[in-house]
């Protein structure tokens, strides 16, 4: 582990409070989490942290701790009117523009990674970006990637992941002031594929991140979405979608942190498991700050189990500091088949393996339906499909 | 021409306290063309007929046979029923996310005919019935029932009866929730499947202002389980001025 670069301040208030590792204070906030670029600055992991108790820590000691592969991770990005994409020191000013490393294993990233992929967006027409990675060997590795949209763009970035990969990474988002900005992560690794990802996002005034996690294939997939409204008016929606067959591990940490006043924030993520052993982990976190009056706030996780033997963790928190907010709620639901739905569509003659493939892929569709780009909806519906045809031959 | 029948009917529900008989044998006979109302009081077993029909697992029949033309449509599992002809317009239709009317509705009419439908009649089909039944076309593409109002739920199950084409419908509490337009709606509705097609109806109700719109062959009334009395139209007249109370005297029924 080489020692960390210099870590620039992100604009949360993150790093204006924060508790060394030794503290005796406990933890009481999100916010309040340790915040570091620096490796060693976070104790060992032993797997019995709140953040990592529900991940398969030993299967990745090596992106944790060991030394990984900093040089640039291969991506194609496509061009458009407006975008620059170029690989930058870690000492660009845009990196740590939206965030720092929160746990161990990000920091390994941060502190190793040795190029960092700015993707910059300017245009105010709507434009669309891929970050094509068709993945690289089984050597561990780094990266860092920084989308950012310069005040009043508007575009959507899809970091599309395909192939194999051992990989830690970080992806720092910015929305600038009045920004439409939509950042999709795809994850259809291969099957032994170990992907950890931290997703540092800051929206501001104005502003309105769509943030979106698919994550199908790989056998261990850790994306946490931390989004940070940070400007008055700031919208934040936040999606997901999972579908962990026998054996894989799919896990989504989402925290949104309301700062600024009148702020909105809307968490939607859905997942299916099917097979012995298939695991999914959704935590939801969100943190309503002090100065963050009028703010509205909605999250829910909705699992459906298709078979014996998976397990699905789904923890929403909501935290408020204020007492003048204009709405917030949570909801958590893991559950077989609706009955009642098999019914309806069975009772109109649809046989019951049909019926079953319409309500899980309507389960999953609705959102699809949101992301708002059409071409990878198309992708994600025939993705869906493919892994509804394996539930089929169970 | 199809005739279901219903013979000396039993069927239980499992509780919390326990086995509760609901029907306690039941004998209809319906045939194409033919309006059967079938009216009572709340807890007279009425939407359990309705769902037993249709093959709802909640339903434990214990005796008794139902037949469409002399198959046994007990044996038939849910879908296998509507394949056979059967239709049950729900009471509360429920919501499916991510599934769209228009996809439904497709999937619905090939699996009843064992092959899609020709694209061009189909939508035309779907645009005219829809127009019929005052639903605006952006609904084929809304998920199935979902932010639906009562009324436009209960004139979606009739888009599906018209469409579908089944040979005996059971309609459960059709009316209830609509206000007076919506059920002038629902009720043409109806008649129009009737006469294109030759349907035989059983149309449950609690009250008989449905029957003013949609007019019954024969009406019975059940209470406790089981058909307590049974005659034409002009039943249905009597029950309007009478109420139920005079068939429930003695019973806990309420």
């Amino acid at each position: 582990m080489s020692s960390a670069p210099a870590a620039h301040a992100p604009t949360t208030e993150t790093q204006q409070h924060p508790h060394g590792p030794g503290s005796p204070v406990p933890v009481q906030t999100r916010n309040e989490r340790f915040a570091s670029a620096a490796h060693d600055d976070f104790p060992p992991v032993t797997g019995r942290e709140l953040e990592w108790k529900l991940t398969p820590v030993e299967k990745i000691r090596d992106l944790i701790d060991g030394e990984l592969d900093g040089s640039a991770f291969p991506a194609a990005v496509s061009s458009a009117p407006g975008v620059t994409a170029e690989w930058v020191g870690l000492d660009d000013p845009r990196v740590g523009s939206a965030g720092l490393a929160e746990e161990r294993a990000a920091a390994n990233a941060w502190s190793s990674a040795q190029q960092a992929l700015a993707v910059t967006l300017t245009s105010e027409e709507a434009v669309a970006v891929t970050i094509d990675r068709t993945g690289a060997d089984r050597a561990p590795r780094a990266a860092h990637t920084v989308i950012t949209a310069a005040p009043n763009a508007r575009g959507t970035v899809v970091i599309d992941n395909r192939g194999s990969a051992r990989l830690s990474e970080n992806v720092e988002i910015v929305a600038g002031a009045g920004s439409e900005l939509t950042v999709v992560s795809v994850q259809e690794w291969d099957a032994e594929s170990v992907h950890l990802s931290s997703q540092f996002a800051r929206v501001d005034k104005d502003a309105r991140l769509t943030h979106v996690v698919v994550s199908l294939g790989g056998a261990i997939v850790r994306v946490n979405p931390s989004v940070h409204l940070a400007g008055a008016g700031a919208d934040g929606q936040l999606l997901g979608l999972y579908f962990a067959d026998a054996g894989q591990h799919l896990e989504q940490r989402v925290y949104v942190h309301h700062i600024a006043p009148h702020t909105i924030s809307r968490v939607t993520y859905k997942g299916a498991l099917n097979g012995a052993g298939a695991r999914t982990v959704w935590v939801g976190d969100v943190l309503i700050g002090r100065d963050a009056t009028g703010t509205d706030s909605y999250e829910q996780n909705r699992n459906l189990v298709l078979s014996d033997g998976t397990r699905a963790d789904s923890i929403p928190n909501l935290e408020i500091e204020t007492g003048d907010i204009a709405g917030a709620g949570h909801a958590s639901a893991t559950g077989r088949f609706d009955d009642e739905q098999l019914f309806y569509l069975r009772s109109r003659g649809i046989d019951e393996q049909e019926a079953r493939r319409l309500v899980v892929l309507g389960f999953l569709l609705e959102v699809v339906q949101k992301i708002g780009a059409p071409e990878l909806e198309q992708r994600l519906i025939a993705a869906i499909e493919t892994e509804l045809d394996a539930v089929a031959v169970v | 021409m199809s005739t279901l029948e219903i013979r000396d009917l039993h069927v239980s529900i499992e509780t919390d306290q326990g086995t509760k008989e609901i029907l306690r044998g039941v004998n209809l006979t319906i045939n194409s063309g033919e309006t059967h109302a079938i009216m009572g009081p709340n807890g007279s077993g009425k939407s359990t007929l309705a769902y037993t029909i249709a093959g709802h697992p909640r339903y434990t029949v214990d005796s008794g046979s139902i037949t469409l033309d002399g198959a046994d449509v007990l044996e038939m599992s849910i879908d296998e029923r509507a394949r056979a002809g059967l239709f049950l317009a729900m009471q509360y239709p429920v919501e499916i996310p991510g599934v769209t009317v228009s996809n439904f509705l497709r999937t619905a009419k090939t699996a009843l005919d064992g092959e899609a439908p020709a694209l061009r009649s189909w939508i035309k089909d779907l645009r005219g019935s829809m127009e019929a039944l005052r639903m605006d076309s952006s609904f084929a593409e809304r998920n199935v029932n979902e932010g639906f109002s009562g009324g436009e739920k209960k004139r979606h199950e009739i888009v599906q009866l018209e469409l579908l084409k089944p040979s005996i419908a059971v309609l459960d509490e059709t009316d209830s929730g609509l206000d007076v337009d919506a059920l002038k709606i629902v009720s043409e509705g109806v008649n129009r499947v009737k006469e294109n097609t030759g349907l035989g109806v059983l149309l449950i109700t609690h009250y008989t202002r449905i029957l003013r719109y949609i007019t019954p062959d024969f009406v019975h009334v059940f209470v406790d389980g089981r058909v307590a009395e049974e005659g034409g139209p002009e039943l249905a007249e009597r029950l309007e001025n009478e109420g139920y109370d005079r068939y429930l005297t003695g019973s806990t029924v309420g």
